[in-house]
C-alpha cells in the first residue's frame, strides 16, 4: 500500500509490530501510551494473534515470557511507573534468553510524576535490563513513521540475538501524529516471511511445544550448581559484546564540517534538529548525532572524532537532568568538552533554548582562542 | 512377572535434591503418573514456581519453563493462549500463588483460563528457610513468627481456595493430602480429574495438596506425616470445594 496514513505515534508501534509478526501483546493502561493496547485490542484478534489486559504490569510481562518461550514473537508496553514494575521481568527475559520487545513511552517522573514527556528513564534502559548484569538492545525512534519501521528492526534482533529489545519513546512521540507510510519491509525469516538467499528458515527449536520427538525443553534462569550461572554470564556477555559490535546505528548530520556538534535522540533529536538548521542559516557550522541505538550507544562515530585534531564542542540535548550525556562523555574520553542542556517535569528544551546555548558556547571559546 | 510400580515415563531417572518426608517429591511423582496415563507426556507444559519446586523441571521430563516468583499463572496464561492444543499446568507452593502471586492466581481464575493448578500447601515458606507462609496455622512457630502464628499479628491462615471457588470462572477445586497411602490415591484422582478437564475444554481447575515439610516444621517425616492428619486438615479440610 502506498498511502500515507495519519496515525499517533503510539498506534505506529502497534501497527510496525502487527506487520512485523507480532502475535502476542499483553499490556496494563498507563498514559501516556493507551492508544497502544488499544490499537493491539482491535487489531490483534484479525492478525490471529492474542492481547491480554493483564491485571498488572508485572503480569503482562511474564505473560510475554510465557509467550516468547512458546516461540511466539511477543511485546508488551508502558510508560516510566510500569517499566519499572516490569524490570524484574525483563530480567528473566534476559536471563531465559527470551526474544521480547517492551516498549516505554517515557513520561516526567520520579514517583507518579506526571503525564507529561520525558527521557529520564535512559539510565534504566541502557544501564541494564533488570538486577544482574544483563542488557535490552535499546532502540529510540525519533518520527512517527521511524516508530513504525523500528518494529521490524526490534523484533528481529530480538530473535537474532534471542534477548528483550526496549524502545524509549516519549510522551510527545507516542501522541504526535503524522503521516505514515506502511513501507513494505521484507519481513525477517523468523517472522514467517520468506527465506532468501543463503537464510535458513529459522524454527526456534528452543521453544516449548511439547516434547514430541526431542528432548524436553526449559525455559529458564535458575542456575544452582557451582560454576553454572557463571558460565551462563560469560556467554551472555560474549553475545552483549557482538552486540556492542556489530549493532550501533545512528543518524550523523554535517558533521565533517561542524564546530559544535548536537547529540540528542528520539523528541530531543527533532528539536536539536531544527535548532541546527536554523543555526546554519545563520552561518554556524553545527552537526547533529541521533543515535538510534542508546544501547549500544553508538560509540564508534565518536571515536572517530576523539582521534583526529580538529577541536568540537559537544552539547547533549535531553528530556532529563542529564543521562544521555554519560555516554557521550564515555565515548569521547575526555578528549573534548561536553555541554548539557535538559528540562524533565513538564518541560521540553525549545529550539530557542538550544540556539543560545550554542551561540554562547561558540563566543566563549573564539574568547578563549 | 510383571512388575507393578514403575517410574513413570514423564519422571527423569535422577534422585531429587528434597528432605526427606519433604511432600513434593510425591507430588511430582503424582503429576508424572497422572501425565502417562493421560497419554500427554508430549505435549504437556509444565511451569514451575519460584520456592523448593523450581527445579521440577529437573525431574519431569516433559518440556517446562519457570516463573518468576508468583508469576506462574500469567506465564501459562500466555503459553496456553498462543498454543491451545498444549496442556498447560502451574505447580505452587503457598507463598509463590497465595502471596506474592495472589494477583495473578486470582485473575487467572476469574479470566476462567483453561489451565490446571497443583497447589502445594505444605503451610511455610521452604526454600527461604522456614517462614510464615499466608497459610502458616496459627500458633505455628516459623523463622519470622518465633513465638507462634498470632491473629493479632499475621492475621488468620489463608484459604485460597475457597477464596477461588466464588468466582465464576473456576470450574473445578478440590483439597487433598499426603497424609496416607489412601490420601495419596485420593490426591491423584483429583489431579487427573483436574487435567481432564483441560483436556475436555471445561476450564481452570486447581488441586490444593496439603503436604508436608519436616524440616521446617521441626518434625521427623513420620511426625509431620500424622500432622498434616490431625492439625492441618483441621483448619484446610479436605474434600470437593468446587
Ligand atoms: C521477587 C522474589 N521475592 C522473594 C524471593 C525469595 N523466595 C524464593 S521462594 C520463596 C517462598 C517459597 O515458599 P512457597 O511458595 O511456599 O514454596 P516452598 O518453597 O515452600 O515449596 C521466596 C520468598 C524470590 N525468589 N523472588
Amino acid at each position: 500500500m502506498n498511502k500515507k496514513i495519519l496515525m499517533t505515534g503510539n498506534e505506529a508501534f502497534a501497527k510496525g509490530a502487527l506487520d512485523a509478526g507480532c502475535r502476542f501483546y499483553a499490556g496494563y493502561p498507563i498514559t501516556p501510551q493507551n492508544e497502544l493496547p488499544a490499537y493491539m485490542a482491535l487489531n490483534m484478534p484479525e492478525a490471529g494473534g492474542v492481547f491480554i489486559q493483564a491485571e498488572s504490569e508485572i503480569s503482562a510481562v511474564n505473560m510475554v515470557f510465557g509467550a516468547s518461550a512458546a516461540g511466539v514473537r511477543s511485546m508488551t508496553s508502558s510508560s516510566s511507573p510500569g517499566i519499572s514494575l516490569k524490570q524484574e521481568g525483563i530480567s528473566y527475559l534476559a536471563g531465559a534468553e527470551l526474544p521480547s520487545v517492551i516498549i516505554n513511552v517515557m513520561r516526567a517522573g520520579p514517583g507518579l510524576g506526571n503525564i507529561w514527556p520525558s527521557q529520564s528513564d535512559y539510565f534504566q534502559a541502557t544501564r541494564s535490563a533488570g538486577h544482574g548484569d544483563s542488557h535490552c538492545i535499546v532502540l529510540a525512534p525519533s518520527t512517527v513513521q521511524e516508530s513504525y519501521d523500528i518494529m521490524f528492526l526490534a523484533f528481529d534482533l530480538a530473535d537474532k540475538y534471542r534477548n528483550p529489545v526496549m524502545i524509549l519513546g516519549d510522551g510527545l512521540l507516542g501522541q504526535m501524529m503524522e503521516p505514515v507510510l506502511f513501507t513494505n519491509h521484507q519481513l525477517s525469516v523468523a517472522a514467517g516471511g520468506p527465506a532468501t538467499g543463503d537464510q535458513k528458515p529459522e524454527t526456534k527449536l528452543w521453544a516449548l511445544t511439547g516434547c514430541k520427538g526431542r528432548k524436553r525443553n526449559i525455559a529458564k534462569s535458575f542456575y544452582l550448581r557451582e560454576g553454572d550461572l557463571e558460565k551462563l554470564n560469560i556467554l551472555l556477555q560474549k553475545k552483549y559484546q557482538e552486540i556492542q559490535e556489530k549493532e550501533e546505528r545512528f543518524e550523523g548530520v554535517n558533521l565533517d564540517n561542524a564546530e559544535l556538534v548536537l547529540v540528542g535522540y528520539g523528541t530531543m533529536a527533532r528539536i536539536a534538529k531544527s535548532a541546527m538548521q536554523r543555526l546554519r542559516e545563520e552561518n554556524y557550522n553545527i552537526g547533529l548525532i541521533r543515535p538510534i541505538t542508546l544501547w549500544p550507544f553508538p560509540k564508534k562515530v565518536f571515536e572517530r572524532y576523539a582521534t583526529g585534531d580538529k577541536r568540537l564542542i559537544f552539547l547533549a540535548v535531553e528530556m532529563s537532568y542529564g543521562q544521555m550525556v554519560d555516554d557521550v562523555k564515555l565515548s569521547l574520553n575526555g578528549r573534548f568538552p561536553v555541554d548539557f542542556i535538559g528540562r524533565s517535569g513538564g518541560g521540553v528544551v525549545s529550539e530557542e533554548d538550544i540556539i543560545a546555548k550554542v551561540k554562547g558556547l561558540l563566543s566563549t571559546k573564539k574568547r578563549n582562542e | 512377572m510383571n512388575k507393578s510400580f514403575v517410574r513413570p515415563k514423564s519422571l527423569v531417572d535422577v534422585s531429587t535434591h528434597y528432605c526427606p518426608g519433604c511432600g513434593h517429591g510425591i507430588a511430582h511423582r503424582l503429576v508424572a503418573e497422572v501425565v502417562d496415563e493421560l497419554d500427554i507426556r508430549e505435549k504437556v507444559i509444565g511451569v514451575t514456581p519460584i520456592g523448593c519446586a523450581v527445579v521440577a523441571y529437573d525431574y519431569w521430563d516433559f518440556d517446562c519453563s519457570e516463573a518468576a516468583h508468583g508469576r506462574a499463572l500469567a506465564v501459562a496464561t500466555a503459553i496456553k493462549r498462543v498454543r491451545p492444543e498444549n496442556i498447560v499446568f502451574t505447580y505452587q507452593g503457598d507463598g509463590d500463588l497465595a502471596a506474592i502471586g495472589t494477583n495473578e492466581t486470582i485473575h487467572a481464575a476469574n479470566r476462567g483460563e483453561n489451565l490446571t493448578v497443583v497447589f502445594i500447601n505444605n503451610a511455610i515458606y521452604g526454600m527461604t528457610g522456614g517462614q510464615m507462609a499466608p497459610t502458616t496455622l496459627l500458633k505455628q512457630k516459623t523463622a519470622t513468627t518465633p513465638l507462634g502464628r498470632e491473629i493479632k499479628y499475621h492475621g488468620y491462615p489463608l484459604k485460597i481456595s475457597e477464596m477461588l471457588a466464588v468466582l465464576q470462572g473456576v470450574k473445578y477445586i478440590e483439597r487433598v493430602s499426603l497424609q496416607s497411602p489412601q490420601a495419596v490415591l485420593n490426591a491423584k484422582k483429583a489431579l487427573k480429574h483436574a487435567f481432564e478437564n483441560q483436556i475436555n475444554n471445561v476450564g481452570f481447575s486447581l488441586v490444593e495438596i496439603l503436604s508436608p515439610c519436616p524440616t521446617y516444621w521441626g518434625m521427623s517425616p513420620r511426625q509431620a506425616m500424622d500432622w498434616v492428619r490431625d492439625v492441618m486438615s483441621k483448619e484446610f479440610p479436605v474434600g470437593r470445594i468446587k
